[in-house]
C-alpha cells in the first residue's frame, strides 16, 4: 500500500504548479541580488542574461536531447542581426523586436536542426561547427546587413509598452531582461516536463529504443531545435536591444564554445544547471578579468579543470548532493 | 485458420558475403506462442532486427497484418503492433522506472507530440503505467532510477515497456537470460500471463522454458530454418539434434 502511494505521488509532484512558482521566486531573488551587487554595472547583468538564454537554448538540444553542437551562436547572432536591422529600419517596439528575434531564431533553429540532427556523434559535431562557421563567414561578407567587422550600431529601441524608455543606467533594460528570462524559464520548465520533453530525454538515452516504442526521432529533434532556436533568438534580441550594437562576436565560434563550457560547468540536462553555469562563469570572468586582465583566461581554465575533476556532472548536481549530505548530517545529529 | 499477424517470405540477410539469415519463411497468427531456438550465432537476433526494422533484409519481405512492411520505418511497424524487447537490455537510463513505462503509454496514445502539456500526471496515464508495473510485480520500483535497478529488474522493465505498447505481435529476445532464478521465474510467469490474443515469438535457450511456453518451435541453424513443428517433435528430429539439442535430446530419450 505504501508503495502504491509513493508511486502515485512520484510524477505529478514534479509538474505541479509550485515548481513554476518557486522558480519565479528564486529568480526574482537572484535578480534582486544582482541589482544590489552590481548597481553600477547593470549592463553586465543584462549581457549575462542574454548569454544565459543562449546557454538554456543549448541545454535543450545538448543537455536534454543529446545533440552535440558547437555552432549554437549562429542562431543567437542571426536573430541579433535581424533585430538590429529591423530596429534600424524603424520598427523599434521592444516587444515586437523580441517576437521578430524569436521568429528568426525559430527559423534558424529549424533549418540547422534539420541538417544537424540527421547525423550522429562526430559527424554531427563537425557539421554544427561548419554551420556556425558558414554563418560567421556570411556575417563578415554581407556587410550591408551586418556592418561586417564594424558591426551594426545605432540600434535604439523604443519604449517598453510605450512607457518605459531604455535609460543609460540600464535599469529598464535590466528589468525587461529579467522579466523575459523568467517568462522563458517558466515556459521551458513546462516544456521539459511535457511528454515531448520526456521523449527528448529518452532519445538522448537511446534513440534506437525510442524508435522501438514508436517515436519519430528525427521530427522530434528538429522540433526541439526549433524551440531551442526561439530561446537563443530571444537571447540574441535582448543583446541587440540592450547594447544597441551587434558585432561579429555574436556569431563567433568562441561564443558557441563558451556557452557549452557554461552548460557543462552548471550541469547539462537541467535548466537550473544551465542558469547557474552561466551565472557562475560570467561573474567569475567579470571579477577575475578586472583583477588580473592578463591571466584571467588561465584562471578560468583552472576553474574548469577543477570542476571537471571534482564535479564532472557540473556544479548543480554537486550542490544538490552537498546540501543533501549536510541536511542528513544535521538530521542525524538532532 | 486465422490470418497471420506476422509473415516472413524468403527473408535473407547478409553482412558482406556472410548470409546470417538464409531464406527464412514462417508466419505467426493471433494467440500463437512460438519459440525460436538455435545455437549461438545462428542468426536469431539478426532475424528479430530484420523483423523489427532495425535492419533491412537483403531479400524477401515482411508482412504485418497482411501489409507488406519490408520498407517501412521502425515506428510504423510499432504503430502496427509489432513490438520487441532486446537481448541486451535497452532502457532510458536517465528516467525513472515509472517514466520509462509512462513514456511508452503516452507514445501509444499519441501524446508525445505535446510540447506544453502535463499529460504524464494524468490519472489515466498513471493508472496505465501502474497497471503494467503491477503485472510484472515491480510497482514498488516506480520511483527508482534505472541505474539503481538489478539486472533482473531491468529485464522486467524492458518487458514492461513492451507491454505498455499493447503489442499485437511481441518479439522477445531471450527475456530470462542472465537473470537470477527468482526473477527469471517472475519473467516466465509474466509471459504465461500475457493476454491470450497476442502473438508471441520468443528466442530462448532454456529448453525447459521452451517446452513450457511454446506451442510451436522454429529451429534456426546457420541462418536457415531447419525445422518448424510442435515441441514434442523437435527433440526427435535428427537434424535438429545434430545442429543444436545434442545432449539435451539424448537425456530426454534415455528417460
Ligand atoms: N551488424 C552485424 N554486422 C556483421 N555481422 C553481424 C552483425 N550482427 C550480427 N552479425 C553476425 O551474425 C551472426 C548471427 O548473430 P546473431 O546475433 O543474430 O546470433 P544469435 O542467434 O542471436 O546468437 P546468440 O544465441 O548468441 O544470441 C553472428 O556471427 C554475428 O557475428
Ligand atoms: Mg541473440
Amino acid at each position: 500500500m505504501t508503495d502504491r502511494t509513493l508511486a502515485e505521488d512520484a510524477i505529478p509532484a514534479r509538474i505541479a504548479i509550485p515548481v513554476e512558482l518557486r522558480a519565479v521566486a528564486i529568480m526574482l531573488t537572484l535578480a534582486a541580488f544582482g541589482y544590489v551587487l552590481f548597481p553600477d554595472d547593470l549592463a553586465f547583468l543584462t549581457r549575462l542574461i542574454s548569454i544565459a538564454l543562449l546557454v538554456l537554448s543549448l541545454d535543450l538540444v545538448t543537455g536534454y536531447s543529446g545533440v552535440a553542437t558547437l555552432g549554437h551562436s549562429a542562431i543567437f547572432g542571426v536573430s541579433a542581426y535581424a533585430v538590429g536591422n529591423l530596429c534600424l529600419a524603424g520598427q523599434s517596439d521592444p516587444l515586437l523586436l523580441l517576437v521578430a528575434g524569436a521568429l528568426a531564431g525559430a527559423l534558424m533553429g529549424l533549418a540547422s536542426g534539420a541538417l544537424i540532427t540527421r547525423f550522429k556523434g562526430l559527424p554531427q559535431l563537425v557539421l554544427s561547427i561548419a554551420v556556425g562557421q558558414l554563418v560567421a563567414a556570411l556575417a563578415n561578407k554581407l556587410s550591408g546587413l551586418t556592418g561586417g567587422s564594424d558591426g551594426l550600431s545605432g540600434i535604439s529601441p523604443g519604449r517598453v509598452f510605450g512607457i518605459y524608455a531604455f535609460d543609460i543606467y540600464g535599469r529598464t533594460g535590466y528589468v525587461f531582461s529579467v522579466a523575459v528570462l523568467i517568462v522563458v524559464f517558466v515556459v521551458l520548465l513546462r516544456i521539459v516536463r511535457s511528454p515531448f520533453g520526456l521523449l527528448c530525454r529518452a532519445i538522448k538515452d537511446d534513440s534506437l529504443r525510442a524508435r522501438m516504442i514508436g517515436a519519430r526521432v528525427y521530427p522530434r529533434l528538429v522540433l526541439m531545435y526549433g524551440v531551442s532556436g526561439v530561446v537563443a533568438g530571444i537571447g540574441g534580441s535582448l543583446a541587440a536591444i540592450n547594447t544597441g550594437v551587434v558585432g561579429l562576436d555574436s556569431v563567433s565560434f568562441e561564443r558557441s564554445a563558451e556557452a557549452l563550457v557554461m552548460l557543462v560547468l552548471g550541469g547539462a540536462g537541467s535548466l537550473w544547471g544551465a542558469l547557474i553555469g552561466s551565472i557562475v562563469f560570467q561573474v567569475f570572468e567579470h571579477y577575475v578579468s578586472a583583477a588580473n586582465p592578463f591571466h584571467w583566461m588561465t584562471m578560468v581554465g583552472a576553474l574548469l579543470i577543477a570542476v571537471v575533476l571534482f564535479a564532472p556532472k557540473g556544479l548543480l548536481p554537486l550542490a544538490i548532493s552537498l546540501t543533501g549530505r549536510v541536511a542528513s548530517a544535521l538530521r542525524s545529529r538532532a | 485458420m486465422t490470418r497471420p499477424l506476422l509473415e516472413l517470405r524468403h527473408v535473407s540477410k547478409a553482412f558482406g558475403g556472410m548470409k546470417v539469415n538464409d531464406d527464412v519463411s514462417f508466419s505467426v497468427a493471433e494467440g500463437d506462442r512460438v519459440a525460436l531456438i538455435g545455437p549461438n550465432g545462428a542468426g536469431k537476433t539478426t532475424l528479430i532486427n530484420v523483423i523489427s526494422g532495425d535492419l533491412q533484409p537483403s531479400e524477401g519481405c515482411i508482412l504485418v497484418g497482411g501489409v507488406d512492411m519490408t520498407t517501412h520505418s521502425i515506428p510504423r511497424r510499432v504503430d502496427a503492433g509489432l513490438i520487441r524487447t532486446f537481448q541486451i537490455t535497452r532502457l532510458f537510463t536517465s528516467l525513472t522506472v515509472a517514466e520509462n513505462v509512462a513514456l511508452a503509454v503516452m507514445q501509444k496514445k499519441g501524446l508525445t507530440k505535446r510540447v506544453f502539456s502535463s499529460a504524464i500526471g494524468r490519472t489515466d496515464i498513471r493508472r496505465e503505467w501502474q497497471r503494467v508495473l503491477g503485472v510484472l510485480d515491480i510497482a514498488h520500483l516506480a520511483d527508482r532510477q534505472v541505474s539503481q535497478l538489478a539486472y533482473g529488474q531491468q529485464r522486467l522493465l524492458d518487458l514492461a515497456i513492451g507491454l505498455a505498447l499493447e503489442p499485437k505481435v511481441l518479439l522477445l529476445d531471450e527475456p530470462a537470460a542472465g537473470v537470477p532464478s527468482d526473477e527469471s521465474s517472475r519473467i516466465i510467469e509474466a509471459i504465461d500471463r500475457l493476454p491470450a490474443h497476442i502473438a508471441v515469438l520468443m528466442i530462448e535457450h532454456d529448453m525447459d522454458l521452451v517446452f513450457r511456453f511454446a506451442r510451436r518451435v522454429l529451429v534456426l541453424a546457420n541462418g536457415r530454418l531447419i525445422f518448424q513443428g510442435n515441441p514434442a517433435e523437435v527433440t526427435s528430429h535428427q537434424e535438429v539434434r545434430r545442429a543444436y539439442l545434442g545432449s539435451y535430446a539424448d537425456a530426454c530419450h534415455t528417460h
